[in-house]
């Protein structure tokens, strides 16, 4: 008698994904489905594509799904959200997506304090459309639009969105994991439970940015580009909770008090 | 006792559950699947310790993992 410890959770179809090997859009996948299972959530949950790499995600998931305009998902969640407050929604977005032309979407999506999930997925450089450099593409790394390497002498440095979400006031979950290095899975994991739960309970934005691998065009294999993942970005983009609902607010503000 | 089972043809062949096994019993196979890609396949299963390092990795789920009788439960996942 066999029993079964780990087998595909039945949040994600039985499709195999139009992703590269090695890529950890997978991981990623399976983490966002077997929190979705775990919370219960599946059967009142919204996902929302983007456009980029992750453009198909409504193939692989087993819950409802709307696809967005580019960098319009955090916009189109909050219009979902509003009009049905009791479903559980979240984005999936790329660098692209996210820190490029949604900039203005996410960030008064999270200063807005909207409750919806997103999780972000940084592999510092244009996936799908053949790897050009964005706005997270490291100094001197090459791209085909930076053949010689980032210079930020014209390009300026690496966004980095979660330190930059977590200096909004209205308070949030914010984390940074990564899905590249095996013993970090389960802390990525433990970061998805908590933004989910913290959105079933109807408390605060949060935003999960993961560290991720883009092997075909980085130009390595799976492993070499975990490795430089781990070598040479997260040195720049540390792991960890940058912001939790349960931060005090800043002092200074000068909040009406005995109103409630 | 633990037992893992790759699925051949859901495999793309990325090898990151190889480097993944703390027991390194994982290898590539000789011969393609449908897709065209080495798959990876166990090559001494009795030594398998059941801590889903490689299911954890893989990021085309083509793996799962069984248990007969006790279980350990090594990390909180």
């Amino acid at each position: 008698m066999i029993e079964t410890i780990f087998s595909r959770p039945e949040s994600l179809r039985e499709v195999s994904t139009h992703y590269c090997p090695g890529c950890t859009h997978g991981i990623t996948h399976r983490l966002i489905a077997e929190v979705l299972d775990e919370l219960g959530l599946r059967e009142r949950t919204v996902g929302v594509a983007p456009v980029g790499c992750a453009v198909l995600a409504y193939n692989y998931f087993n819950c409802d799904f709307a696809e967005a305009a580019h960098g319009r998902a955090p916009a189109m969640a909050t219009g979902i959200k509003r009009c049905r407050p009791n479903l559980i929604v979240f984005t999936y977005q790329g660098d692209g997506d996210l820190a490029s032309i949604g900039t203005a979407e996410i960030f008064h999506a999270a200063n807005r304090g909207e409750k919806f999930t997103v999780i972000f997925v940084n592999n510092a450089i244009y996936g799908m459309t053949g790897g050009q450099m964005a706005p997270t593409t490291m100094p001197n790394q090459k791209a085909t639009t930076c053949p010689f390497g980032r210079d930020v002498e014209t390009a300026g440095y690496p966004v980095r969105v979660c330190e930059v979400l977590s200096k909004i006031t209205t308070p949030s979950y914010i984390a940074r994991v990564t899905a590249a290095v095996p013993k970090e899975i389960p802390r990525a994991k433990d970061a998805l439970r908590k933004a989910f739960q913290y959105q079933a309970e109807n408390r605060c934005f949060s935003l999960v940015e993961f560290v991720s691998t883009c092997p075909t065009n980085w130009g390595m294999n799976p492993l070499k580009a975990c490795e430089w993942a781990v070598s040479d970005m997260m040195p720049y983009y540390p792991l960890g909770e940058f912001k939790t609902p349960d931060d005090p607010l800043p002092a200074g503000l000068n909040l009406i008090e005995g109103d409630e | 006792m633990p037992m893992i089972k790759v699925h051949k043809e859901t495999c793309k062949g990325c090898e990151l559950c190889i480097h993944a096994c703390p027991q390194e019993i994982l290898v590539m196979s000789k011969v393609l699947n449908k897709k065209g890609y080495f798959y990876a396949m166990v090559e001494d299963p009795g030594r398998c310790i059941g801590c889903a390092m490689c299911a954890l990795t893989c990021p085309d789920v083509a793996i799962e993992v069984g248990v007969q009788g006790t279980r350990y439960v090594l990390y909180e996942y």
